[in-house]
């Protein structure tokens, strides 16, 4: 650019024009720089003082036609490198190490079957590789988990292979997060359609379960705190923030909402046998897609559980996300689960706005959690129940993908079952209401204690048609 | 012609250094910067390791804001040590360094946790490097009835790339590039193949597992919480020479782990053979202008700072059937500078197999850790034989070294 310029200069031969635009594109340069100073070094303000000084003295004592040439050479180069100075410290922390070309860095994903797999092409890594959002989270933080766990490529759920580290990582990403939500969501497009909030459990029908084959109920969802990043990402000081504020205010749930925190450093012996009783505790995943997710970083500092004095209404503490809201119980009454959840999640959603906080909440994507699995309501309304017939049945899977059902093993996500003991529990969370999406799990599963009746009868069963549903779109309102 | 004075803060702000960084503007590469170093401290009271003995407030407040040119912080320093705060122990170093700049710039935190770490050594002394196997005196003629066999390995971390925590997926590939094209210089005993993790053919993995180069537990939790597992088993793999006694891998803990293991009781010989090879390599990597990184104070610079010296372990698979039963097994061990290891798939209580190695890296040069080796293992081997006749070992137990 330099000499180029240099070429033209001498061609026109108009010494005092360039004298000025050498020297004021230096002084430029000072300014942008100057104005870059907050976000870079303190260095950078008195190089470029050397280099005006430079400038200056150059003009002054060799102010004739044969150095324009130099005169445009010296402004041309304080531009350029205030320039790419001053860009740099824009990426301060991305500039340090892209030594490698995107291509060198893209991983291997042949043998991968994960959803981040199918959808991360060479051009939208080389687009987000040098992007950092405001809490410093980058893709390659983003992706790991789905870069070290492959998958199974003909599994008949995929995974996710991505999480979140922030609120922001959602836009900033987005060009990878938006495919990997709309595949894993039935095509909901968070960029025109709205996801709807329903919390009056009074709607639910036929929410009561025959008890010989529904061991318990159980629904839970996630909260996350907005201006703190999550679990992915968040540091030391942010995460005792959150067990902070959180435990603040449960102090306030009163009535048989009311309940006490164990922390998982402090515990005792006892109170950790008691919470492993009650089903309430989590441990220390050994799951290898939370290992690469840095979500188990510094255990178990400042995580812990929360329950009242009942036992049917818990919150963990950065666990997976800020906090989970669950309420369980043993039994078949999916309806009185579903109401203390309600009630109990609006009283705490009201405590925490109280204090000043805000939930981590959009139109569009809904309630915000690190795994885009759970944007949306986060609601996961499940069920363990006995089906020894029915879960060795072949149609087994595809009656429960046309009833909009997931199946887990009972001890949580990727295990298998244990005596014909199933956790069902809801598919879908963004697109539809909580209401409907537990009317979803209390049909379901209605409809598959039948099928299990009629196999232990004898008698033959049928794969129901599948569910449809209409997404809200900005389209649709109005209708 | 460069009427310019000099910053008049020069020589004040070398003194003032730690001032001048409190007072340089929030940088947002640095994250967690936005709250309290009291706040971000982490939770050391259950934790036994090096790190959370030499880690103090007024240290974390300093250096946290400081990250070296490829963006290794302090929170990457020390997060293996935070991590494993259950089952830690003062062996434990509980840290890594990201690239051979983190020595430096965390340089307030490094010099007293090598010091800990590394008894006796001080961490502005001279680390010299002795590889002629000329000077090991004795070492050839352990005895085979015990000694089932013997190994020494090092590691070896390349200049101008960042460690295994840290580098990017474009630099694991780079490492391994320039490995495969080492391997392909070296000739004469030490011709090989090289298997990269990542297409492991089954027989491939067979002859491997046979051989005993690869084992199940390849991977540690350990290195996940480091950083090191990331991208498993991308640019990741293993060459061996033709006999399969001569084992390099590649981008596993380190950039390179050397090992040469023989069986029989020749120790000398592999120490030998080894330091051919490992001079060889050293040749080639200086030819495509990518040196070992070495530094006077602290020899071979290495990911975890338990290895930095000579990173040298020479270990002996050796069968001592009573004297591994004795109470005083693990002082004498301790006063011959020597360790148990432990954790090892073939090393059994009931038979007495097991695998002793050296326990110093730094402060003393590799003949010279391969000669405690040696004595120590020959001494062993004696009271091993008395204990058997029924004597009395006392005048045996040696005074600590």
């Amino acid at each position: 650019m330099a000499s180029v310029l240099s070429q033209v200069v001498d061609n026109m031969k108009a010494s005092g024009i360039l004298t000025l635009v050498g020297a004021g594109s230096v002084a430029a340069g000072y300014l942008l720089a100057r104005y870059r100073m907050k976000a870079g070094n303190l260095y950078l303000a008195r190089f470029l003082r050397l280099a005006l000084n430079m400038a200056i003295t150059f003009s002054r004592a060799l102010c004739n036609g044969k150095a324009s040439g130099i005169l445009t050479l010296v402004g041309a180069g304080a531009l350029a490198a205030s320039y790419l100075l001053a860009r740099d410290c824009m990426e301060a922390g991305s500039k340090l190490r892209k030594l490698y070309p995107a291509s060198a860095d893209y991983p291997d994903l042949r043998k991968h079957g994960n959803l981040m797999a199918s959808y991360l092409t060479p051009e939208i890594y080389a687009r987000l590789r040098d992007k950092v959002t405001s809490s410093g989270y980058t893709l390659d933080q983003c992706i790991q988990t789905g870069v070290d766990n492959p998958g199974h490529e003909h599994s008949f759920i995929k995974s996710i292979g991505i999480v979140a580290g922030d609120e922001e990582s959602y836009e900033v990403f987005a060009d990878i997060f938006y495919p990997v939500i709309r595949e894993r969501h039935n095509g909901y497009d968070p960029r025109t359609m709205r996801q709807p909030t329903d919390l009056d459990a009074s709607k639910i029908r036929n929410g009561q379960f025959d008890e010989k084959y529904v061991l318990s109920s159980r629904v839970r969802t996630g909260r996350s705190i907005r201006g703190l990043s999550m679990p992915p990402a968040c540091t030391r000081a942010e995460r005792r923030e959150v067990e902070r504020v959180t435990v603040d205010a449960l102090a306030g749930l009163k009535g048989d909402l009311a309940g006490r925190y164990y922390s998982l450093s402090n515990m005792t012996e006892k109170e950790q046998q008691q919470l492993i009783d009650d089903h309430f505790m989590f441990e220390k995943s050994v799951n290898p897609f939370m290992l690469s997710t840095r979500m188990l970083r510094d255990w178990p500092d400042a995580r812990g559980i929360w329950h009242n004095h009942d036992k049917t209404f818990l919150i963990w503490i950065n666990e997976e996300d800020h906090t989970r809201v669950i309420s369980m119980e043993k039994g078949g009454n999916m309806k009185r689960v579903f109401e203390t959840f309600c009630r109990g999640l609006k009283e705490v959603e009201r405590l925490i706005l109280e204090k000043g906080l805000e939930l981590m909440w959009n139109e569009r994507p809904g309630y915000i959690l690190s795994s885009p699995s759970n944007l949306g309501t986060g609601l996961r309304a499940g069920v363990h129940m006995k089906l020894p017939m029915l879960s060795k049945d072949p149609r087994f899977p595809e009656i429960l993908d046309s009833l909009r059902l997931e199946e887990r093993g009972p001890r949580g996500e990727n295990t298998e079952d244990i005596d014909g003991v199933v956790d069902i529990s809801n598919l879908d969370r963004l697109g539809t209401s909580e209401v409907e999406q537990v009317q979803v799990v209390v049909d379901g599963v209605n409809y598959l204690t039948q099928c299990e009746k009629r196999l232990q009868r004898g008698q033959d069963i049928k794969v129901p048609s599948p569910l449809t549903h209409k997404f809200i779109s900005d389209n649709t309102i109005g209708k | 012609m460069w009427k310019l004075k000099p910053p008049l803060e020069m020589p004040l702000s070398l003194k003032y250094n730690y001032i001048l960084e409190q007072l340089t503007p929030h940088d947002p590469a640095i994250t967690g910067n936005k709250l309290s170093a009291e706040e971000e401290f982490p939770n050391l009271s259950k934790n036994q390791t090096c790190m959370a003995n030499v880690l103090t407030v007024q240290m974390y407040k300093r250096l946290r804001g400081r990250a070296t040119q490829s963006g290794f912080t302090l929170d990457d320093v020390i997060q293996p040590g935070v991590d494993q705060s259950e089952h830690s122990c003062i062996r434990m170093p509980g840290c890594v360094a990201g690239d051979a700049e983190s020595y430096t710039v965390f340089m307030q935190f490094f010099d007293p946790l090598i010091e800990l770490y590394h008894s006796g050594y001080q961490a502005s002394g001279k680390h010299k490097s002795d590889m002629n196997p000329e000077n090991l005196k004795g070492g050839s003629d352990l005895d085979g009835q015990y000694v089932l066999g013997c190994r020494v390995s090092a590691g070896r971390d390349v200049d101008g790339f960042s460690f295994p925590p840290h580098c990017s997926r474009g630099e694991r590939r780079a490492l391994e590039k320039l490995a495969i094209a080492v391997f392909h210089v070296m000739n004469d005993e030490f011709k090989g193949t090289y298997h990269s993790l990542k297409n492991l053919s089954e027989e491939d993995c067979q002859d491997l597992t046979n051989a005993g180069i690869l084992t199940d537990n390849l991977v540690t939790p350990k290195m996940f919480s480091s950083g090191m597992a990331r991208d498993w088993p991308d640019a990741r793999g293993v060459w061996h020479n033709d006999m399969k006694n001569f084992i390099v891998w590649v981008n596993k803990e380190d950039h390179l782990r050397i090992t040469f293991m023989q069986q029989g009781g020749n120790l000398k010989q592999v120490f030998t053979k080894y330091s051919l090879g490992i001079k060889m390599l050293e040749e080639i990597y200086c030819q495509k202008k990518h040196p070992f990184i070495w530094k006077d104070n602290l020899g071979y610079v290495l990911t975890c700072p338990s290895e930095l010296g000579t990173g040298l372990r020479g270990s002996v698979h050796i069968r001592l059937k009573y004297i591994s039963k004795h109470e005083k097994f693990d002082e004498i061990l301790q006063r011959l500078r020597l360790e148990k290891l432990t954790g090892d798939a073939f090393a059994s209580t009931e038979s007495g197999v097991c695998d002793i190695s050296n326990s110093d890296r730094i402060g003393f040069s590799e003949v010279q850790l391969l000669q405690f080796l040696a004595d120590g293992i020959k001494l062993l081997i004696n009271m091993d034989k008395n204990i058997q006749h029924g004597k009395s070992i006392h005048d045996l137990i040696p005074a600590h070294k």
